[in-house]
């Protein structure tokens, strides 16, 4: 797997994002009547969504449309009141968080989750530990996990991070931690990777890097995304989602999306004329 | 590749290290403190200081406050009074009949605690650790407000006669710097970078896959375990084991000691448990109250020092130079 090539020319020619949704490719994950009351409030109803492989999926829609909430029901960071989620062909409607992380569906979160007093480079370590079968050895020194680094450090570069491995991440700007994070949650090489605005609060350039780390994997895997940049979601994204008020108005390829009178209404009509 | 050779470069440590010094004379002034101070004082503050230390190990380096650490301290401590007085074990047999009840309780209690986060996860060990303390009111093999007295001290693997201060003293020290050695090594695995990737983003470890519960448990136990042989060796020191060590004042005493000492600073709980029983020591004879000194110490303290003695240490330059080091091996 080459990452570390995530050059805008190369990429994304294959399966243009504007050609829309490829319906040859498999579902990856699916959910079914997905809904979620907190309380009295419904906050997500009746949602239906295939992510394909191999294909972007953005989610948007206005502020309070249940879109993180959503991100938290296929994760099972919640539980959903009602409703199927598949991943691959294995039912995880009622699957733990971390048991459904292991399988493969890798989620970043919001707000930009890292281990702020840990290293850069540990930050990476962290999440290849597991899967390198080094995570509960209480016995071991820590040298053992030096095994790691060239794999942690092939990460690092690919984001560029590479030169702030030994400093402490909470050291990190805001933007530079959106994109630890992604190389966290790259290096568990998920099969669905589930991004809650990762662009978001980043500077100019970064926005760029990271647009073309998310083109440059999602060529071997399936990435769903929450994005309020409607100008990298138009560029990436094969498929377009949107929600309002917890329900799906519609979904189709952007250009579809964007032409769609109510979607204009609701979301899109004032912001991109 | 270039920055994989620096990567190993920097990870390789020196033989001899400032760390390595300060650890010899630690050890060398343990060893020799004995024919200068009172030996059973001496022990107590050992017995304290592990007992400090087990619980950081859980607050420091797992984030879990747990406010029922008596359980298993004085838990511990009947256990091992009763195995050794009424079953008429050896006192290694003993510590480990208290290690292993001090663990299984720590299971139970762990198990229920880790379900809820916070403070709620404290308040369930509070009322937790309170049942017990019940419990042992009740029980008649605690003999109740009298508590089992007069333990025999006996022949450590038969022939080494504890009832021999210095003796007892070196039994003490040695199960000390083991159960020390256990945690440094625990908090400096692989399986303790989990645990602290755990308490820095709990979500985000359980988004890279992390059975958070199970990582938390395991910690809890260690914990229980190791506060366990601290019981253990205080009842074998004194000589009984009474209410005072599973009541919630004891739980109290542990979260003052680790504070003052210093969070998640491997030996801070040991300067923090000297401090808090020296004074206690100090003050038993004189008409000032005890808890009215440590409590304007722990004022101080908080206002002050918020990282606790050894904490600040770490946190002034020289400390930081030190602890750079530190995290690399």
């Amino acid at each position: 797997m080459s990452m570390a090539a995530a050059s805008p020319g190369l990429s994304g020619s294959a399966s243009a994002p504007g050609a829309g949704p490829d319906a040859s490719k498999p579902v990856v994950l699916s959910a079914r009547g997905l809904r979620r009351e907190f309380g009295g409030f419904v906050a997500v109803n009746n949602v239906d969504l295939d992510v394909r492989h191999a294909q972007v999926h953005a989610l948007i829609g206005p502020n309070g449309a249940g879109k993180t909430t959503v991100f938290n029901l296929l994760t099972k960071f919640l539980q959903p009141t009602a409703g199927t989620i598949h991943l691959l062909d294995h039912d995880i409607t009622r699957t733990d968080p971390a048991k459904v992380a292991r399988m493969g569906l890798v989620r970043s979160f919001q707000i930009s989750a890292v281990f702020p007093h840990l290293s850069v480079l540990d930050n990476v370590r962290v999440a290849l530990q597991r899967p390198n079968g080094l995570a509960t050895q209480c016995w071991l020194p820590m040298r053992s996990l030096n095994r790691l680094n060239e794999r942690a450090m092939q990460l690092l570069e690919t984001v560029g991070l590479a030169d702030k491995r030994n400093e402490p991440a909470a050291d990190l700007s805001y933007g530079r931690k959106r994109v630890l994070e992604l190389a966290t949650t790259l290096a568990l090489e998920p099969k669905v990777l589930l991004l809650d605005e990762p662009l978001a609060g980043m500077g100019h350039e970064d926005v760029h890097t990271v647009a073309e780390i998310i083109r440059e994997v999602a060529t071997q895997r399936a990435v769903l995304m929450v994005e309020h940049n409607l100008k990298v979601v138009a560029d990436l994204c094969h498929q377009v989602t949107v929600l309002q008020r917890g329900e799906i108005l519609t979904s189709g390829d952007y250009r579809t999306v964007s032409q769609d009178e109510r979607v204009r209404v609701a979301y899109m009509g004032t912001e991109h004329d | 590749m270039n920055s994989q050779a620096r990567i190993a470069s920097s990870t390789r440590r020196p033989l001899l290290r400032l760390e390595t010094i300060l650890l010899g004379i630690g050890v060398l002034a343990l060893v020799l403190a004995p024919f200068y101070f009172y030996p059973i004082f001496l022990m107590k503050v050992l017995c304290f200081a592990l007992f400090a230390c087990a619980f950081n190990l859980l607050l420091g380096y797992t984030g879990i406050l747990s406010f029922g650490h008596a359980a298993f301290f004085g838990g511990s401590a009947y256990f091992t009074a009763h195995a050794v007085k009424e079953w008429g074990f050896s006192p290694e047999l003993g510590i480990l009949v208290g290690v292993a009840g001090a663990s299984l309780l720590g299971l139970v209690i762990g198990f229920l605690a880790i379900r809820r986060q916070g403070i709620y996860s404290t308040m369930i060990t509070l009322a937790l650790s309170q049942m017990f303390f019940f419990f042992c009111l009740q029980a008649p093999f605690t003999h109740g407000e009298d508590g089992i007295q007069n333990i025999p001290r006996g022949h450590l693997f038969g022939f080494i006669d504890l009832e021999q201060p210095l003796y007892m003293y070196f039994f003490v020290l040695t199960a000390f710097l083991a159960g020390m050695f256990v945690i440094w090594r625990v908090i400096h695995s692989p399986y303790g970078m989990i645990l602290r990737s755990i308490r820095e983003n709990e979500n985000r470890a359980i988004s890279l896959g992390y059975s958070v519960a199970r990582y938390k448990l395991g910690a809890f136990v260690m914990s229980a375990a190791l506060a366990g042989l601290a019981g253990g060796l205080k009842a074998l020191v004194f000589q009984f084991a009474t209410l005072t060590d599973v009541s919630w004042q004891m739980s109290g005493e542990v979260v003052l000691m680790t504070l003052l000492g210093g969070i998640g600073t491997l030996v801070g709980p040991v300067f923090g448990a000297a401090l808090v029983t020296g004074l206690g020591n100090y003050f038993a004879t004189s008409e000032l109250p005890v808890t009215l000194v440590t409590g304007i110490i722990f004022m101080i303290c908080v206002l002050v020092f918020r990282r606790g003695m050894i904490g600040e240490l770490y946190a002034s330059r020289l400390g930081r130079r030190l602890s750079r080091r530190d995290d690399e091996d």
